[in-house]
């Protein structure tokens, strides 16, 4: 662990420009650039809100706020949005930097980091947007919202965590990379991020205590639209969640790292 | 030994096939499982690089080089053994890696550096001796999606060599763009040398590595099966190529000193040979610009279809100086009868310059010693070219000048 934390250091140089080339070559040759990181996930809020609000919208109590459903819409897609980004990516980390990998050494872990930073950037520019948003449709800020770096760095590290043994074992069995975009999907309809959970039936309700990504839905829609603070039982939750996923993975990718570059 | 720079001890690699991949898996859990096949690439590898030395690495394709290169560099772990560096490494082996082309030459050879391991601050210093190496100019801030693909050999060239490291590793066919560009690579790779950093060449070219190495390593299925000087060891290469069934190759310690060997299958051999003077009568010193004949008496001990004569003129340090055969002079024999003896009457002006020269031979059914290798035979004469009669003049040729000097 002290070896790669120790490599991190000093390659923090590298991490830093890869992260700004990475967003920078990401939007090279668009006209809007940098906009698009917030445009495509605004217009997919705005087609949930322009195709759905009608049927959800009354389901929301206790907000009067007739946008309530697209701040709904949009604190969920902020949590959803770091995570599917960071595990998309993961997913195919390796095997895209296969030749890099094999041409050149350098601390492996550093790729992960870099993908953890440049989503990150990604993620606080849609927040600041979606704070923006809410301020023009009228939805105050509260202090709740002072939970959101903690929220969002559990959020990262489970992301991370998930990510990389994904990443990792598709280097091996590269079905990994298929069988996760069609879960990821799933996962997507049933965490309550279009909908809200009393939708679903009682009987049923059970099965998303053990998604732990509606909790981390529910807390970051707890702080954003209620303005309240987050669930104690479901923070400790995906707290754990996070920690032991991120901590399964660094032990992971120590053993599987000698051998991954053997098969790429 | 702690001077060593690189010290490799019985340093192998194998790759394993799991059957399937759940028991690799396993296998990280602290399970323990076996895999179902070991393929070794490389086994027992041992040798030390001191500081400063050269030293090249020749084998065939799939004798292990780039494993073992690899190795080195540490993008690959070794399965048992260790390799040992005192001091960094940088590999020039496949240039503009992790270019990034919508980014500028500036923006990738930061990347690039960084990649290397260097911080912000001593890649700003380095970047004006970069910029200024790679002379694309302009271009140097536009992205190098616009370049030319020698401009961005140019880029990558100049960041791989912008830091002195202590051990270069260059594969010696990579190419670098135009001649221009590639004098001024070498010239770089050699100053480095001068400044006390080790190379590590992988070459097929027998003049490159006896140009440039103090050593060489001959790589073999895996194995390293020779570690000495340059010219033995690109000797028992070139014999090693030629390797075929039923034929052999025997290594002996010639009269002058060195190691001569010999291969091939056998089909026909040099009986004799000997270098003649204008007299007709058999020298091993002769004068600068002398006519020589040189004799090659050749047995078939079995029907050839085909029999074509190379021989090979090197100087002292094994680099080629004059070679030819005769299928270039098209002097084929064709239906070459076992027992039919021949005499090659080789006639030549000694226009070499000083120094002690060896000839090779090599009895092939084409122009290459790679498809019906007969015999080939390394050190088959050795002879001396003194200057008596011309003026002092340095170099392996004689050009006979003719100079005017006049008073303007």
């Amino acid at each position: 662990m002290k070896e790669i934390s120790a490599a991190i250091w000093s390659y923090r140089h590298f991490i830093v420009s890869s992260i700004r080339n990475d967003l920078r070559s990401r939007f090279a040759r668009s006209k809007l650039g940098g906009l698009w990181m917030i445009l495509q996930p605004l217009a997919q809020v705005a087609i949930y809100a322009l195709v759905l609000s009608r049927i959800m919208a009354a389901k929301l109590p206790g907000i009067n706020n007739r946008y309530a459903y697209v701040i709904y819409l949009m604190a969920g897609m902020i949590a959803w949005s770091l995570f599917a980004e960071v595990v998309t990516r993961s997913l195919t980390l390796f095997v895209d930097n296969g030749n890099l990998m094999k041409k050149m050494a350098f601390p492996r872990v550093c790729l992960p980091i870099i993908i953890g930073g440049s989503s990150l950037v990604n993620n606080l520019l849609l927040l600041v947007t979606a704070v923006v948003v809410f301020l023009l449709i009228g939805h105050p800020l509260s202090l709740a919202m002072l939970w959101l770096p903690l929220l969002i760095a559990i959020n990262l590290a489970f992301a991370i965590g998930l990510g990389l043994i994904l990443g990792i074992l598709n280097v091996f069995l590269r079905d990994v990379a298929q069988v996760m975009t069609v879960v990821l999907q799933l996962l997507f309809w049933l965490t309550p991020i279009v909908y809200m959970p009393t939708i679903i039936p009682d009987r049923l309700r059970f099965v998303l205590e053990f998604n732990p990504m509606v909790h981390m839905v529910v807390a970051f829609q707890d702080v954003l639209l209620y303005g309240r603070a987050p669930g104690m039982a479901g923070l400790i939750v995906i707290a754990a969640a996070a920690a032991i996923l991120l901590l399964f993975s660094l032990i992971l990718f120590r053993r599987a790292a000698p051998e991954m570059v053997d098969v790429l | 030994m702690s001077e060593s720079l690189l010290s490799v001890r019985g340093l192998g690699k194998a790759f394993r096939d799991y059957g399937t991949e759940w028991r690799r898996f396993a296998s990280w859990l602290g399970i323990h499982t076996r895999a179902k096949s070991e393929t070794w690439v490389l086994r027992g590898i041992s040798f030390d690089v001191a500081p400063g030395e050269s030293i090249g690495i020749v084998g065939q394709n799939g004798a292990g080089k780039s494993t073992l290169l690899k190795l080195i560099t540490g993008t690959l772990k070794g399965t048992e053994g260790s390799v040992t560096v005192n001091g960094r490494i940088a590999a020039i082996l496949e240039l503009g890696m992790g270019f990034s082309a919508d980014l500028s030459g500036r923006q990738n050879v930061h990347h690039t550096a960084g990649l290397m391991g260097f911080s912000r601050a001593e890649i700003e210093g380095a970047m004006a001796s970069i910029e200024e190496f790679a002379e694309i100019g302009e271009y140097f801030d536009e992205p190098v999606r616009t370049y030319s693909s020698g401009m961005q050999m140019r880029v990558a060239f100049a960041v791989a060599t912008a830091f002195r490291p202590d051990i270069l590793i260059v594969d010696e066919a990579l190419s670098v763009g135009d001649s221009y560009f590639q004098h001024k690579c070498f010239k770089r790779i050699r100053e480095f040398r001068e400044q006390g950093t080790s190379l590590l060449i992988v070459s097929h070219d027998a003049g490159a590595v006896q140009n440039l190495c103090d050593r060489a390593l001959l790589l073999e299925n895996g194995a390293l099966i020779k570690d000495g000087d340059p010219a033995e060891v690109m000797d028992l290469y070139n014999a090693l190529i030629a390797e075929r069934e039923n034929s052999t190759i025997t290594i002996s310690n010639h009269a002058s000193g060195r190691v001569q060997t010999i291969s091939g299958s056998g089909e026909a051999v040099v009986e004799a040979i000997m270098l003649l003077n204008a007299d007709q009568e058999q020298v091993e010193f002769v004068d600068v610009g002398q006519p020589v004949t040189l004799l090659i008496h050749v047995l078939a001990r079995k029907d050839i279809p085909r029999l074509v004569l190379g021989y090979m003129i090197k100087d002292r340090l094994g680099q080629q100086v004059f070679g030819t055969n005769t299928y270039h002079t098209e002097q084929i024999l064709e239906n070459v009868q076992a027992g039919q003896r021949v005499a090659f009457r080789i006639s030549f002006p000694m226009n070499f310059g000083q120094g002690s020269y060896s000839v090779s031979t090599a009895l092939v059914s084409t122009d290459t010693h790679l498809v019906n290798n007969y015999e080939w035979r390394d050190l088959a004469l050795v002879f001396s070219v003194s200057n008596l009669s011309r003026p002092v003049f340095v170099g392996s040729a004689w050009v006979p000048p003719s100079i005017e000097v006049r008073n303007l």
